[in-house]
């Protein structure tokens, strides 16, 4: 008896087990959740010091973004990744996890062609297609305001 | 053409003698059902390298090393080495042969290699080619992180019908001297894709590739359903061999509880957070060196046919959209001719 790809398609379809969804929406949105709290902390706590609220945004982006980095090495963020999923991707840790991952893994390829442009392997397409929207918002709102 | 038989099988008339077989894993395979059946489990990862890569062609060099020496053969009495990996342009297996300075067939069969090699040898020793012959394939699981998927670091989640490549290498020398156990038969796969592209469920793309050519096997040779007393596929998975079983009673080849699969097998899915169950070349050829030769050297299995898996796709045909060519190729071994 030969199968379709159709056929097959639908058997495969009823032999893989789902995600839970639920379950990993709900680990996304507490540990999402709380990286935003604790940066919300580090904030007030700056902006309470004396720094301006420009500044204090950019600092705050800063000691995320090093501590994401320090995790990732310590291979602490990778295993919270698993835990959260899109918890610990979308924010900026998840960002920073993202170029820090590919660095470590090609050090052996050298400076330049290992961590240089191995670098951007999974954040490049995010700069790229994130500056490119923001140019297309930008020339819309120049029209439209 | 008198040693084959039908559409893609032979039958070997002076067949060759399993002489020596190692197998050496890596510490999660260690921590595994299977781990009082491997030879050596290395603590290490890395084997004392510097890089993954350095590190699974350590893994292959001791393997056979260790396969020889149980044979009770020097390298020098190798005639050939058939190796597969994983590795771009099988560097896994080029570097860890390098320096047994023996003539060396590099294989590409993905997950498959241990029954490519096995057949090819076998054919090799039969055809009265060679004395004695190491079959051999090998995985890492960081290695093949690196070539197919993320880096290690990165904070991402593993779909529930991925697999988890086994770092490990399984080593067999096939010799026109021994008492067995012998291999018998060998059934060659052909490519089979039913249009599969999700690189998270690689048993889904590779079991019609198995089903087919056990069904090739049994038909070629006309051997009864119950011939063997197991057979084991290589690394379809907890779904992907669900599936086979499934292809293969829809044929009217029903199996139960001997039909088998190495990557279900090797890890303790539930507590080792293996997903699917463990897969690369290193599955099929570990469970098989380590685990099955040991069951039918002490007699409680006297047939078996190991069906190794392979998923023939690379990065770029996935990122093109191609889908994923499944092949699997069957070896029977028997304790008596």
């Amino acid at each position: 008896m030969k199968i379709t790809e159709q056929q097959y398609e639908e058997m495969v379809k009823a032999s893989a087990p789902k995600s839970t969804v639920i379950i990993n929406c709900a680990k996304a949105f507490l540990v999402g959740g709380a990286i935003c709290a604790g940066a919300q902390l580090i904030y007030n706590q700056l902006h309470a010091m004396g720094f301006s609220r420009e500044d204090t945004g950019t600092l705050v982006a800063a000691i995320l973004i090093v501590s994401a980095i320090l995790l990732t090495a310590l291979r602490v963020y990778d295993r919270l990744g698993k835990f959260a999923g899109a918890g610990s991707i979308v924010p900026i840790t998840g960002f920073a996890n993202a170029i820090a991952a590919p660095a470590i893994e090609h050090k052996k390829e050298g400076l330049v062609l290992g961590i240089g442009a191995k670098m951007f392997l999974i954040a490049g397409p995010v700069i790229v297609y994130g500056t490119l929207t923001s140019v297309i918002v930008g020339l819309i709102y120049y029209f439209v305001r | 053409m008198t040693k084959h038989f039908g559409t893609a099988s032979v039958r070997f008339s002076n067949p060759p003698s399993i002489i020596g077989a190692a197998a050496i894993v890596g510490p999660k395979e260690g921590e595994g059902p299977l781990a009082s059946y491997f030879d050596k489990i290395s603590a290490d990862i890395l084997f004392n390298k510097d890089t993954w890569e350095q590190a699974e062609s350590e893994l292959m060099r001791q393997t056979i090393e260790l396969a020889v020496q149980k044979a009770g053969l020097s390298a020098e009495e190798i005639n050939y080495i058939l190796a597969g990996d994983l590795l771009n342009q099988n560097s896994g297996s080029v570097y860890g042969a390098r320096s047994f300075g023996r003539p060396f067939f590099g294989l590409f069969g993905a997950c498959s290699a241990i029954g490519m090699a096995m057949g090819l040898g076998a054919m090799i020793v039969d055809g009265g080619f060679a004395d004695n012959v190491v079959a051999n394939a090998s995985s890492h699981f960081c290695g093949a992180e690196k070539t197919f998927r993320f880096p290690l670091e990165l904070g991402t989640q593993r779909a529930p019908t991925a697999s988890w490549t086994v770092t490990g290498d399984g080593a067999v020398v096939l010799s026109s001297n021994g008492n067995g156990p012998f291999v018998t038969s060998a059934t060659t796969g052909a490519i089979v894709d039913l249009g599969q592209k999700d690189v998270n469920n690689m048993g889904a793309a590779m079991a019609p590739a198995a089903a087919e050519v056990i069904k090739n096997h049994f038909n070629d040779l006309y051997l009864p359903h119950d011939y063997y007393d197991v057979i084991a596929t290589g690394d379809l998975g907890l779904y992907g061999s669900k599936l086979a079983e499934q292809l293969l009673q829809d044929s009217g080849f029903d199996f139960g509880e001997r039909l088998v699969d190495c990557g279900a097998l090797i890890f303790d899915n539930e507590n080792q957070d293996t997903h699917a169950g463990g897969s690369g070349c290193g599955c099929s050829a570990t469970v098989f060196a380590g685990y099955f030769m040991k069951k039918i050297r002490d007699g409680e299995i006297k047939k078996m046919l190991l069906v190794p898996t392979g998923a023939l796709h690379s990065v770029v045909t996935i990122q093109q959209g191609e889908t994923i060519p499944g092949i699997a190729h069957a070896v029977a071994i028997e304790r008596k001719m």
